[in-house]
């Protein structure tokens, strides 16, 4: 939903980014307000991880220019902890597996972390427990997933579901989703649809990184932009993506040539 | 686990570090045959005792240190140690608390053992060392309607001369190794306890030993006994001043586990680590064995080392009854510039006899972790199983792991498992748990108690959070 006078949650300007001395991004622009869901497409190996990246403060990513202003404040002041706690989410493609640490003691730490920030209660370990119960009908998971370790032995398509539990747990008010869909039985993208689709509202914003339009059928955006080397190269209504499926990103590679970037 | 408390703990790195100042009747420093004799008759002891001291000294006269661990220190001058001291107060320990000097009462509740009736733990009774002499024991008497004697070693010498006659030594003999006939020659006080026949100790028993002078080694003896039936859990508790020298602890625990007997033994150690240069801290020589003398008769050991600059300690087992079952659970942390070589030896004799030993070493900072774990199979032990694993987890690029693991097999149907691994906690994990609102310090102490978790779950339930909490302390500024 795009209200020009909705608050201004993410501002990103001219940023560019590198790992191990490489540049990634390299300037890239993108405005995002209160209530609006954002697609960003683009070919592999285009930085749309790296930008997720750079926003919840990766340590292997530098920042080299460029900003990032998060509700008015500096993003990169804040360490990842804090962005998370202020209500920075990201889902990510590769949820990493971390033995020995039980997902549910892991789910609640998060949760109060998050909670703590905005000066609500934490929950007790029983509390938690029924609060825990709830969210997973968001995302239809088995309670069994809470007894074992973070993500641990989780096939690709429950990692995915973990990662909307824990987005449905933490009520980020910017959300990026890195693949979310990517994985996922025709089901379970309903379910993760369905469960994003409940999860936004008029106060809070979803960036939804995809290479596919299924998704976008049932997540409807109000911006898609198509990132190329580093930038955001094009950006549209939902009708761009429908043209990315038929037209596929030669067109990139002329409009990149034309801006002497190749 | 909130991220209050996490940081409560970091801002203070070593909180058992002060002196307490009190009056102490020490003896001059040095070691010889009279030293021996003196220690032994500040003790008021009985002939056979000095005589086991004698024979132990005499024999270590004759001893190189080891020097096969993987462990560098400048070389220890045993004639710089002062090898008795206590504090003073009247000469016979007293029945009552009130005779105790107010200020190692004060101490020990600093160190969060009170022991006086009031504030007392509820379910533990506490045998309190301080330097060379037990203060105070508590629940001696409740203990007692059960027939337990939970006492000092020095009491127990006084009350039951018989017993300490009859099981002293009997597991670690006076001339096993170099520390241990050290202790034995001049060891100064420790916890005795005895389940007689059948009984199930109604408490948790345990013993909390604090160093407290800067020149003065700790050499304590801890027996206990297990009579046919028996079962008793004990726990030691260990702090220690920060002094930029370096104590020396030697100390040696014996068990013996009777028929059908059962003996678990924990140990939280947190003695003084040393500076982050390694200036200081506590060496820690520590020889304990059980013997599993009865049949069916089980020992447990398990321990979380978190202190000490050096580590050199191998609690066992010797699996004598048949069928007979052995447990080794280790935790151990190193950071900084400690060196820990740690493990456990399983001595299988009798037939169908069980053991298993789960290692957890965590190395951090510029330290060295080894474990050193045998395994022997004796050719009576037929039928017999042990199942190892260890496994090590490195915080940093600067930090050291070592496994070594023995296997003597002389009994062909005997079974022998072992598992080892080892990991890192990867960037990638710290920034998934960071990217949830976790904190840094905490997400590490998170990974490393998921680590631990095995070992933790054999710890009493009220020492299993401490012993977390204490691991995320010690790790305090080891990562990034
Ligand atoms: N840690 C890293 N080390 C080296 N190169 C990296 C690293 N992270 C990203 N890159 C490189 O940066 C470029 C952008 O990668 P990124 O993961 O952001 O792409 P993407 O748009 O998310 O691609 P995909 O659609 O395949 O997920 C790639 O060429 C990648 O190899
Ligand atoms: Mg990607």
């Amino acid at each position: 939903m795009i209200r020009p006078d909705a608050e201004l949650l993410l501002e990103i300007s001219d940023l560019h980014a590198s790992v191990e001395d490489q540049p990634i991004l390299k300037g890239v622009n993108l405005q995002v307000r209160a209530g609006e869901i954002h697609a960003v497409m683009g070919r592999n190996g285009s930085g749309k991880s790296t930008l997720s990246k750079v926003l919840a403060g990766h340590p292997a990513y530098r920042v080299t220019a460029g900003s990032v202003r998060y509700r008015g404040r500096d993003l990169f002041e804040l360490e990842p902890e804090e962005r998370a706690r202020l209500g920075v989410f990201l889902g990510f493609q590769y949820p990493v597996e971390i033995p020995g640490v039980s997902n549910l003691e892991f789910l609640r730490v998060a949760t109060n972390a998050r909670r703590q920030s905005r000066e609500l209660d934490e929950l007790d370990t029983f509390e938690f427990e029924d609060h825990v119960r709830e969210k997973l009908q968001v995302v239809q998971m088995d309670p069994a997933f809470l007894e074992r370790s973070v993500n641990e032995g989780f096939s690709g398509g429950e990692k995915k579901r973990n990662e909307i539990l824990q987005m449905a747990l933490l009520e980020p008010v910017v959300a990026i989703l890195d693949e979310t869909d990517s994985g996922l039985d025709i089901d379970a993208l309903r379910i993760v649809a369905a469960g994003v689709n409940q999860l936004a509202g008029p106060d809070n914003a979803t960036l939804l990184i995809t290479h596919y339009q299924r998704l976008l059928d049932e997540i409807t955006p109000d911006y898609v932009h198509v990132m190329a080397a580093g930038r955001i190269l094009r950006t549209g209504g939902r009708e761009l993506a429908l043209e990315l499926e038929q037209t596929g990103y030669d067109w990139v590679d002329r409009e990149l040539a034309a801006q002497g970037v190749a | 686990m909130t991220s209050v408390s996490t940081r409560d703990l970091v801002s203070q790195p070593y909180k058992y570090g002060f002196v307490t100042d009190i009056a102490t009747d020490k003896i001059a420093k040095g070691l010889s045959e009279d030293v021996v004799r003196l220690i032994s008759a500040k003790k008021g002891e009985p002939e056979f005792l000095l005589n086991f001291r004698l024979k132990a000294y005499r024999h270590w006269l004759t001893l190189e240190e080891p020097d096969w661990a993987a462990l560098g220190y400048p070389a220890i001058d045993y004639q710089d140690i002062v090898y008795y001291a206590a504090p003073k107060q009247p000469q016979e320990k007293k029945a009552s608390l009130d005779e105790v000097d107010p200020k190692l009462l004060e101490t020990f509740e600093k160190l969060g053992i009170p022991l006086n009736e009031q504030k007392r733990l509820s379910n533990v009774a506490v045998d309190a060392v301080f330097d060379s002499v037990s203060i105070a024991t508590t629940y001696k008497e409740k203990l007692a309607e059960h027939g337990v004697v939970f006492c000092s070693f020095a009491e127990a010498v006084k009350e039951h001369p018989e017993l300490i006659e009859r099981y002293l030594g009997t597991v670690v003999s006076s001339n096993d190794n170099y520390f241990a006939a050290l202790n034995s020659a001049v060891f100064s006080d420790g916890s005795f306890v005895f389940i007689p026949k059948g009984v199930e100790c109604p408490m948790e028993l345990s013993t909390y030993f604090r160093i407290n002078s800067g020149d003065t080694g700790q050499f304590e003896r801890t027996l206990i006994v297990a009579e046919e039936g028996a079962s008793v859990s004990y726990l030691e508790g260990c702090t220690a001043p920060m002094f930029d020298t370096n104590q020396l602890h030697a100390a040696v625990v014996e068990l013996v586990a009777l028929d059908d007997a059962s003996i678990k033994y924990s140990t939280v150690q947190n003695w003084y680590a040393g500076d982050e240069n390694g200036v200081g801290g506590i060496y820690n020589f520590v020889t304990k064995r059980g013997q599993c003398r009865g049949a069916r008769s089980r020992i447990s050991w398990t321990q979380v080392e978190t202190g000490s600059a050096i580590t050199w300690k191998y609690p066992s087992c010797v699996l004598q009854g048949a069928d007979s079952v052995g447990e080794f659970y280790s935790v151990a942390l190193t950071n900084n510039c400690q060196q820990a070589d740690t493990g456990t030896k399983m001595v299988h004799v009798g037939p169908r006899t069980r053991s298993t030993i789960v290692s957890k070493g965590i190395s951090a900072g510029r330290s060295s972790n080894s474990y050193r774990g045998l395994v022997q199979m004796a050719p009576s032990a037929k039928g017999a199983r042990n199942y190892s694993q260890c496994d090590s987890m490195l915080i940093g690029d600067q930090a050291a792991a070592n496994t070594y693991p023995y296997i003597r097999s002389q009994q062909p149907q005997a079974a022998i498992e072992h598992e080892a691994s080892t990991c890192r906690i990867s960037e990638d994990q710290l920034f998934y748990l960071q990217s949830r609102g976790i904190g840094f310090e905490e997400a590490v102490s998170m990974m490393v108690s998921g680590f631990c978790r095995d070992v933790f779950n054999q710890l009493p339930m009220e020492f299993a959070a401490e012993a977390d909490k204490l691991l995320a302390l010690k790790l305090e500024g080891s990562v990034g």
